[in-house]
């Protein structure tokens, strides 16, 4: 049992760069197979202008795609275990609604892309910021950080509706709407750096102290016992984590359910042993993203929002999730 | 390995003491029951015990060494805790609960290895778990979890285990499995804190008993000079009588009025 579980945990992370070669492949233009190999690997006898769309376009893209679903899912499924409660995911501690009105506000100011993504960024650590400081004056036991989450998105959303009410209906107000839906279609090599950065350093870290998470899913008093410094470590989790979220939204909006929904379909395949469930977590996180985008871009004329792709996949599995835990609870009982 | 609580205080809300100078001694070898009625403060002591509070004053002595002079990992290495059973929110096989004992052997970015696996298959041997191993801990009867909780202390290398109320939820004869394993490992050396609501347990299994009324202790020794009518009744303020068996058996019953 241990056997197929490990292999079948290698099996779906070898996919991930497969996937990703499939991806870059896919486009509005028809550019031929060889083509698109000829131009990564910097051949000669391609045209500039399919180079610069596979190497200038489809990759940054593709790129951002995996890492936004690396980073989703691997917060949320660590988020998942910090907080011992499988309906938690990425945005609980208030960073998408923080990210949100961070956005909105630059948009509403007329700041070019670096301005959202900077404040997009620099709000969603902020709310969270104040979710950390209320939960440790308050002991930091997971249920006072949730509170504070549910709260402080409150308190963000209100805030964002207040933006979205003073701004110019004909411009800025379409621009916010358009930027919540969440996309990729602005990822440029310049625009994802920062994202790729912060993208290697959370999710190596998160992978190597992966196993040791299994231990925060008990009490703390048991962690304790067990030689675990149980808050320091949680909120070296949580920092990691906000800041990949964090990152990830300030580039691809509002992309909601792989969050949550990952770490389950991880759990479902391999169980739910932290040390084999990030890597899945990462990788088809990572996959379902780059394919989602793909569709997103070449399925239409015109660009479907990710956001609302998520959301029609991710509500139908979120779905048939709670049955399936419903029906496991019954079972036991 | 001996534990020693030396006149241990300890408080939730300042000015309200929960332990009021306890003291008391386990040597290797030896299963010592802590009785006393709810909420006087045996799972605060445990607590205290395995370092996961710190008293108000007083202290708690690992082989005649202050626990404080151990590093959490060192601690978690010589004690461990069995806490009462419980349902974890995912459904981790037994071997995996058992596994996260290895923790205080294995540094932040360390996964387990070869060496580990084999001090849980040892761990699991022990308590007469292995075949079970690849069960879900959620599907798992109560004795059987608190069979693996043991083995995750085994895992951890602990000499000393605190178990805080291991008979409950249990039926006699897992009470009496788990019972059997703990005095097998008190004969192996072990050092081993109960606590109990069941005072015949602690005479069918004890080396020594502990008696605790509000916080402090108001009887120690062997369960037979401890466990007596008239403690009884001043713990759990109910009459009490010692019943005696054929051969040499002895029990407590509540006096009930009917």
């Amino acid at each position: 049992m241990t056997g197929r579980r490990e292999s079948s945990a290698w099996i779906l992370v070898a996919l991930a760069p497969v996937v990703f070669l499939a991806a870059l492949l896919v486009g509005r233009f028809g550019i031929r197979f060889t083509d698109t190999f000829r131009a990564l690997l910097g051949l000669g006898g391609v045209e500039d202008v399919f180079r610069a769309l596979v190497l200038q376009v489809r990759l940054p893209r593709v790129l951002a795609a995996a890492c936004i679903g690396a980073n989703l899912a691997a917060s949320g499924a660590a988020f998942q275990g910090l907080f011992r409660n499988p309906l938690v995911d990425s945005r609980i501690l208030g960073v998408s609604s923080g990210a949100a009105f961070g956005a909105a506000v630059a948009l509403l100011a007329s700041a070019g892309w670096l301005g959202v993504q900077v404040s997009a960024f620099a709000f969603a650590l902020v709310a969270v910021g104040i979710v950390c400081t209320i939960g440790s004056r308050l002991g930091s036991s997971p249920l006072v950080l949730v509170i504070g989450g549910v709260l402080v998105s409150a308190l963000f959303n209100a805030l964002l509706g207040l933006t979205k009410y003073v701004a110019d209906p004909l411009s800025t107000l379409p621009a916010i709407t358009y930027w919540l839906l969440g996309g990729l279609s602005t990822a440029r090599w310049a625009s994802i750096i920062p994202l790729l950065a912060v993208t290697v350093l959370g999710v190596t870290f998160l992978v190597a102290v992966r196993w040791r998470l299994n231990v925060l899913t008990l009490s703390d008093a048991e962690a304790t016992a067990m030689g675990v410094r149980v808050r320091g470590f949680r909120w070296a989790v949580i920092l990691v984590g906000t800041v990949l979220v964090a990152a990830s939204v300030a580039v691809g909006g509002m992309i909601g359910w792989i969050g949550l929904v990952v770490p389950h379909l991880a759990r479902a395949w391999v169980g739910p042993d932290h040390g084999r469930m990030i890597p899945v977590s990462i990788a088809v996180g990572a996959i379902i993203l780059m394919v989602l985008d793909s569709v997103a871009r070449s399925a239409m004329a015109s660009e479907i929002p990710l956001g609302i792709l998520t959301g029609l996949i991710g509500v139908p599995a979120f779905f048939l999730l709670f049955v399936r835990f419903l029906s496991q609870r019954e079972s036991t009982r | 390995m001996r534990i020693d609580a030396d006149r241990l205080s300890y408080a939730y809300v300042r000015g309200r003491d929960v332990l009021r100078k306890v003291s008391f001694s386990v040597g290797a070898g030896q299963v010592a029951f802590l009785l006393g009625a709810n909420g006087c403060g045996k799972t605060t002591l445990v607590e205290c015990l395995a370092g996961i509070r710190t008293p108000r004053s007083g202290k708690v002595l690992l082989d005649g060494r202050s626990l404080e002079q151990y590093a959490l990992r060192e601690r978690a290495r010589r004690i461990g805790l069995v806490p009462q059973i419980h349902e974890p929110v995912y459904a981790y096989t037994v071997f995996d609960i058992v596994l996260m004992g290895r923790s205080p052997h294995l540094g932040l970015f360390a996964r387990p290895g070869r060496r580990d696996r084999m001090e849980v298959r040892r761990a699991l041997e022990a308590v007469g778990l292995w075949m079970l191993r690849h069960r879900p801990y959620t599907q798992t009867s109560g004795g059987e979890r608190q069979l693996a909780l043991i083995a995750r202390g085994l895992a951890q290398g602990a000499t000393c285990l605190l178990m805080d109320e291991p008979a409950a939820h249990l039926d006699p004869r897992h009470q009496h499995d788990v019972f059997r394993v703990v005095t097998q490992l008190a004969s192996d050396g072990f050092t081993v804190l109960v606590t109990s609501h069941h005072p015949n347990n602690a005479l069918l299994y004890g080396d020594s008993a502990i008696l605790m009324i509000d916080g402090a202790v108001v009887a120690q020794g062997s369960p037979e000079s401890v466990l007596t009518a008239e403690h009884l009744e001043a713990t759990y303020g109910m009459p009490f009588e010692l019943i005696h068996g054929p051969n040499g058996s002895k029990a407590v019953l509540p006096k009930a009025p009917r």
